[in-house]
């Protein structure tokens, strides 16, 4: 929560502070810059392109495959700056090179992650990090070499760090588009044969897909988008290839629409980021992307209508005041029978325990219905019943009124409505087939199942009491109320 | 490759004569030892001959030979870390042999796969993926479908009919993550029978799953019998082989036993698979992973 308020704090930070500048800000927000439409087309096709890549990605469990990617391009690009500078001085500087640099060390650290894990004993995860540590290190040396050099300060191999979305042209814009339309029509084709090999790659094996080659494809995408992302977000790029998915998930359960989730969410980061960083001047472009994600991110992980906190929070509330129904209705329905019970003609059966078949046997009577809603329970009955307390009583009373399955009878009294009647006699069965369970099968004590059934009665499913049934169908005839094995 | 893998020749030799050391007729057929010809028979559904798995931590197998008779449901039985599941995946070329040839119905793996179906063990993924059951049973099909096509409605009438098949239809469009056990197990059944293979390899169907799931289980395994189909099964419970199986592959690093569960589930031989490992094969065998992994 703290989080979410700093970033809340974040984003009001450059409206308030450069208030003064409002005129600019409106010339960024209305697209007016020709600069500005190049570089928000640039960012916003690279934010939805790596929302896709991600989303194969991270369900193929390759999340940090990215991160390794994005550090080892580093030495790549000051390798290509320093041949290029070596071989005729001035051409180091040109993008595609310095990007093919980037590409192939990316690659190269890709494979030896392979190799490593091929065969050595180290585990996957301390082969991603050694393969990371050495190449950005080697990256960091290198780096500082270019610096030294007489030109090396002014070839702004700085920004492959962090990034400066801002100084995007129109031809780096081309070619981000470019990778936008590969990466779109491969996901597309490859849709369905990307999804078996994220989920079950034996499977997969066995079924005849080239497993290794469809890999080798997805992680080609994964570096060229990197690679393509490094100038405008830096190193910072896997943020950009894993947040959006991750928030994704928040929304969605649906492999298909998780993709287009993503993409949007890859989408709005890099056009929030950039605008930021375009009205205000000193916040660098790629870190103000990767922040805009991770706001997306907590917002989905709170509000996400699939696995969201306050979603899950609401759902457990309604569970709560629903078990709290059901309860209530089981309370008013046992004392009611204990009532009838007691004034009917009843029988006592070996066990000692009162059986009346008029009133519980078969399926639940129009008249049955009728009985138990013409008798009124009085709060001090539930009171004594249940370990309640008065404060918890008419909460629950309050939520059954409104949902019209008990209606007021007097100022302490309250009685069952017809369909009150039967949700009743309905938790009442399930709770007493669970209990005859315990007693019978799993050799629980009597006096001791109450206290079990309470907990599991109401998670048990159609499916569950089916079972329960069918177990018990010698002691309980179909559909009818069990008396309780127990007193009550 | 067993060369390449610094393995002397003479353990390989050693390998194939201790597999031959057993109770006479158990074995399902003497390997053409010296002509060099290998034969695998037309009519067996799956035809393992002179096969050795040594691979990354993986348990061992010694020169398997095997010939699965058709239309049988066939056990695989054997102590953990015998190389149950291990059989399977090599026989579908999953994981490297070292020596040793597979074929399928008399025919290459690579040309028969379509006739295979593969169950494997449920936790062997990741069931937080996002898809229903009934996408999951249609990734059965996919291979049938074809490269770039998209999924259509006859495929997942096609994936509805093998849920039906397993008594899932109601849980069609439940997140697999949302699934118990069983009906897991079952999803991964049903995409199988989604493939209409003519032979089954199931990766322990069975473990942990529900009375209800064991017998839609049992029910598909005899459905799948009836229609002339072969099933290899890796099966834990020792009590319930003889009831639901014809067949039983006795495993323990080596191929123990074979043949009609009458006569090869005995005691002794069940003695011999379980009675503790062949403590020098073990051995050489951890060697060889050992190497494997270097």
């Amino acid at each position: 929560m703290f989080l979410f308020l700093l970033f809340l704090l974040f984003f009001t930070f450059p409206a308030t502070t450069f208030a003064a500048e409002s005129n600019d800000i409106i010339r960024v927000l209305t697209l007016q810059d020709y600069n500005t439409r190049v570089v928000l087309l640039g960012t916003l096709l690279l934010g939805v392109t790596s929302g896709i890549v991600g989303t194969f990605m991270l369900l193929r469990r390759q999340a940090l495959i990215g991160d390794v990617v994005s550090h080892s391009a580093l030495p790549g690009v000051a390798i290509a700056f320093l041949i290029g500078e070596a071989v005729s001085p001035g051409s180091g500087r040109s993008l595609h090179w310095l990007l093919a640099g980037a590409a192939a060390t990316g690659l190269l650290a890709v494979v030896c992650v392979g190799i490593i894990r091929r065969y050595s004993v180290v585990k996957p995860d301390a082969a991603l990090a050694t393969v990371l540590g050495v190449f950005f290190g080697f990256g960091a040396v290198l780096f500082k070499t270019v610096q030294e050099l007489p030109t090396g300060n002014q070839a702004g191999l700085q920004q492959f760090i962090l990034g400066s979305a801002s100084t995007m042209i129109a031809s780096d814009v081309a070619i981000i588009a470019k990778a936008t339309v590969v990466v779109l029509v491969l996901s597309l084709l490859l849709f369905k044969e990307l999804a078996i090999l994220s989920f079950d790659e034996d499977f997969a094996a066995a079924q005849g897909w080239p497993t290794g080659m469809l890999d080798l494809g997805l992680t080609g995408l994964v570096v060229g988008i990197t690679v393509i992302g490094l100038e405008s977000v830096g190193i910072l790029m896997v943020a950009l290839l894993i947040t959006p998915p991750t928030a994704a998930r928040f929304w969605t359960d649906n492999f298909a629409r998780m993709t287009l989730v993503a993409a949007a969410i890859g989408g709005a980061s890099a056009t929030v980021g950039c605008l930021l960083s375009a009205m205000v001047p000193k916040l660098a472009g790629g870190p103000t992307i990767v922040l805009s994600g991770t706001a997306f991110f907590i917002l989905s992980m709170l509000f996400g209508t699939r696995r969201g906190i306050v979603h899950r929070w609401l759902r457990q509330a309604a569970n709560r005041s629903r078990i709290g129904r059901d309860d209530l209705l089981r309370a008013m329905y046992e004392i009611i029978e204990a009532r009838l019970v007691s004034s009917a003609d009843e029988t006592v059966n070996a066990d000692g325990l009162n059986i009346s078949p008029s009133l519980n046997g078969g399926e639940a009577t129009v008249e049955e219905s009728a009985l138990f809603a013409r008798q009124a329970v009085q709060i001090s009955e539930l009171l004594n019943h249940r370990s309640w307390s008065a404060r918890r009583v008419r909460q629950v009373i309050a939520a059954a009124e409104r949902e019209g399955t008990i209606r007021m009878d007097s100022e302490t009294g309250w009685r069952l409505t017809s369909s009150g009647a039967t949700t009743a006699r309905r938790a009442v069965r399930n709770h007493r087939l669970w209990e005859l369970y315990l007693i019978s099968h799993a050799e629980i004590a009597p006096s001791h199942v109450d206290r079990d059934a309470d907990d599991i009665e109401h998670v048990l499913g159609t499916e569950v009491i089916e079972q329960l049934e069918q177990l018990l169908a010698s002691r309980v005839p179909p559909a009818a109320v069990p008396p309780s094995p127990h007193p009550l | 490759m067993i060369q390449l893998l610094g393995l002397d020749p003479a353990y390989a030799y050693f390998a194939s004569r201790l597999n031959t050391n057993m109770e006479p007729g158990t074995r399902n057929q003497e390997p053409p030892l010296s002509t060099g010809e290998v034969v695998h028979p037309e009519w067996s559904p799956l035809s393992i001959h002179d096969m050795t798995v040594a691979y990354h931590r993986q348990p061992v197998l010694w020169d398997i030979d095997y010939d699965a008779p058709p239309g049988k449901l066939i056990a695989i039985v054997g102590p953990n870390g015998a190389g149950k599941s291990t059989l399977i995946k090599a026989a579908l070329n999953l994981i490297p042999t070292i020596s040793g040839s597979v074929a399928v119905f008399g025919g290459e793996y690579r040309k028969q796969r379509g006739r295979v179906g593969y169950v494997p063990q449920r936790s062997s993924v990741d069931w937080d993926f996002p898809v229903n059951a009934l996408e999951a049973v249609t990734m059965g099909l996919y291979r049938k479908i074809g490269w770039f096509r998209p999924v259509r409605k006859r495929h997942r009438q096609l994936a509805m009919k093998a849920l039906v098949r397993v008594g899932m239809q109601d849980f069609a469009m439940r997140q697999i993550s949302q699934l118990s056990g069983g009906q897991q197990q079952r999803v991964f059944l049903a995409r199988a029978l989604a493939q209409e293979a003519d032979l089954y390899l199931m990766d322990e169907p069975f473990a942990g799953v529900d009375a209800a799931t064991e017998r839609a289980i049992v029910d598909v395994l005899r459905d799948l019998q009836q229609a002339g189909k072969t099933a290899l099964v890796v099966h834990h419970d020792l009590q319930t082989v003889e009831e639901y199986f014809d067949e039983v592959i006795l495993l323990n690093l080596r191929l123990v036993a074979s043949g009609p569960v009458e006569e090869v589930f005995t005691t002794a031989n069940l003695r011999a698979t379980y009675g503790g490992k062949l403590a020098l094969l073990d051995q050489v065998g951890h060697r060889m992973t050992m190497r494997g992994e270097r």
